[in-house]
């Protein structure tokens, strides 16, 4: 781990002007960051410390919600209003890492947290275009199990790990940022870039661009009847092979709004919007789910030790939405 | 500002790197904390930072500035005494090696805390209204960042139910 300066910021000006400094990074839960910083897969002049700054969770006046940065993953996951009005969200939470890491992790840290690719993090001994670009990506020929089928490139197949993300995506949710020189919003489902030929840009953050707050728009019915399965080598504490944020609303047993979203397929959470635009007004019924699965994934391009996640991706997507769907399908 | 651990004031490292698994273990010398995977993934580490478990190898010992750390040393009664959750895990062949055990521990203990308060978990069945109380499936989940390579799992969640039943009482 190279040397690196510590401070602790106590409000967002502070935290910007400290992270306009050179290789300054900002620091959130660390569970992420400091594991990379000692693998030496990243490197910093100086940590600034933004998970103390005082965060809430709180209603906006157009009834979404408003989720400052700094709140941690476990307080997002209990707040009442995300379990009753957006459960795929707490649902998602709940199903990443464990208790002791959601205590630690940061809202921010956990949209910005990189990919778990091993090679990723194997400084000394892989090749990765995304850590040393032009270096050539091991993954494509090797173990390749937890890679991408969508949206990947030759020059890159990792992952974007977060289950949080997959059910913000889904949600429409939207993300606020700040400069020094001003502040601007961003969609979720525009902050992470998918690989093409520099897959060391992982996002469209600038550098020192602070997260400051996620905004929930006002839950719809397919927000509020949904739910997130995330299917893993072991049943607690593992990262997703594949995980689906489903959301459904069923009018007169026709398809009103349905809301996809999947994890553990590509660099970004991926909204399902062919799925989904398949869905519109058809009957809620086994055959429509599954052609709406299929028709999103015929864009998969597996590899080798990851074929398997096309057909796993159609089925999870069928049976969320068959359970969403309830008495109606 | 210092950090109190187990109710006593230290001082911050000079070295930010130092994290505040190494600070327990190599500076004040509470090795009770343990040093598993160094990278969040088996919760030897565990302890409590201002009443929440938190894992040490991923937290840098300048972040917990002016917070209250308590470690497995910090746990036994004034009179020395076990408290009752260790006295659990002997009753109940909760641990073989022990090496995991101070983190199954410390863990235990604030996941009692957020049981108590109603937090759900991946296996709360209806997130409104919250867990149906300590049952076995909710205390593996709970656990589930808390690895054991002796595989003692069993007996680590029967010490747990006990200690719930006895809280309970
Ligand atoms: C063993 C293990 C298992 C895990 N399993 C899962 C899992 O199953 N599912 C899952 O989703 N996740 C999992 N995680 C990952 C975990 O969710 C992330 O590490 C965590 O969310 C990162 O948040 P943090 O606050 O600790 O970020 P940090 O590590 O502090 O930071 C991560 C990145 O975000 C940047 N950053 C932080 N805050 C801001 C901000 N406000 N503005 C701009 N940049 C910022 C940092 O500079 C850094 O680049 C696991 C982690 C571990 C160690
Ligand atoms: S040593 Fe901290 S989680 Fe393994
Ligand atoms: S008792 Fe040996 S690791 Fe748990």
């Amino acid at each position: 781990m190279t040397p690196f300066s510590y401070r602790n910021a106590s409000d967002r000006a502070e935290a910007l002007a400290l992270g306009a400094a050179g290789d300054a990074r900002f620091l959130g839960g660390g569970t992420n960051l400091v594991d990379l910083l000692r693998q030496n897969v990243e490197s910093a002049s100086e940590l600034v410390d933004v998970s103390r700054f005082p965060g809430s969770i709180r209603e906006t006046d157009t009834g979404g919600l408003r989720v400052d940065a700094s709140v941690k993953n476990s307080a997002l996951a209990a707040h009442p209003l995300v379990r009753s009005r957006y459960p795929m969200l707490s649902r998602a939470l709940l199903a990443g890492a464990s208790a002791q890491i959601r205590n630690m992790a940061t809202v921010g840290g956990n949209i910005l947290q990189r990919t778990r690719c091993v090679y990723f993090y194997d400084a000394d001994g892989a090749q990765c275009n995304k850590r040393r670009p032009g270096s050539g990506c091991d993954a494509i020929g090797g173990f390749n199990r937890y890679h991408a089928i969508l949206g990947a490139s030759e020059d890159c197949v990792a992952t974007h790990p977060s289950d949080m993300c997959v059910a913000l995506v889904a949600l429409d949710a939207v993300v606020h940022l700040a400069a020094p020189d001003g502040e601007r919003t961003v969609p979720l489902a525009d902050i992470h870039r998918l690989p093409g030929t520099q897959p060391e840009i992982e996002t469209v953050l600038r550098p020192g661009e602070l997260i400051t707050a996620i905004e929930l728009p006002s839950a719809t019915a397919a927000a509020t009847n949904s739910e997130y399965r995330k299917v893993r080598d072991r049943s607690s504490y593992a990262f997703a092979l594949i995980s689906v944020a489903g959301g459904l609303d069923v009018v007169d047993g026709a398809v009103a709004e349905a809301r996809i979203a999947l994890g553990g397929v590509a660099a970004k959470p991926w909204r399902a919007k062919r799925a989904e635009a398949a869905l519109r007004g058809l009957p809620a019924t086994h055959a429509s789910f599954q052609a709406a699965a299929e028709e999103e994934l015929a864009a998969a391009q597996p590899l080798e030790g990851n074929a398997f996640k096309v057909g796993l991706a159609q089925r999870t997507i069928v049976a969320v939405l068959q359970s969403l769907a309830g008495d109606h399908a | 500002m210092p950090i109190s651990i187990n109710g006593a004031d230290h001082p911050l490292p000079d070295d930010p790197r130092v994290s505040l698994l190494d600070l327990l273990r190599e500076r004040e010398g509470l090795t009770g904390t343990k040093l598993g995977c160094n990278q969040g993934a088996c919760g030897a580490c565990t302890v409590l930072l201002d009443g929440e478990r938190v894992l040490s190898c991923l937290t840098l010992a300048v972040q917990a500035e002016g917070r209250k750390v308590v470690t497995v040393e910090g746990l036994a009664g004034h009179d020395g005494g076990l408290h009752p959750l260790q006295q659990a895990f002997i009753d109940h062949d909760g641990f073989q090696c022990g090496y995991c055990t101070p983190g199954q521990i410390c863990s235990a203990i604030a996941m009692a805390q957020e049981l108590g308060r109603g937090d759900p978990s991946h296996v709360t069945a209806d997130l409104s209204h919250g867990p149906d109380g300590p049952t076995r499936a909710e205390i593996r989940e709970r656990m589930s960042g808390n690895l054991c390579r002796c595989g003692a799992h069993n007996g680590i969640v029967e010490a747990i139910e006990e200690m719930l039943a006895g809280e309970a009482a």
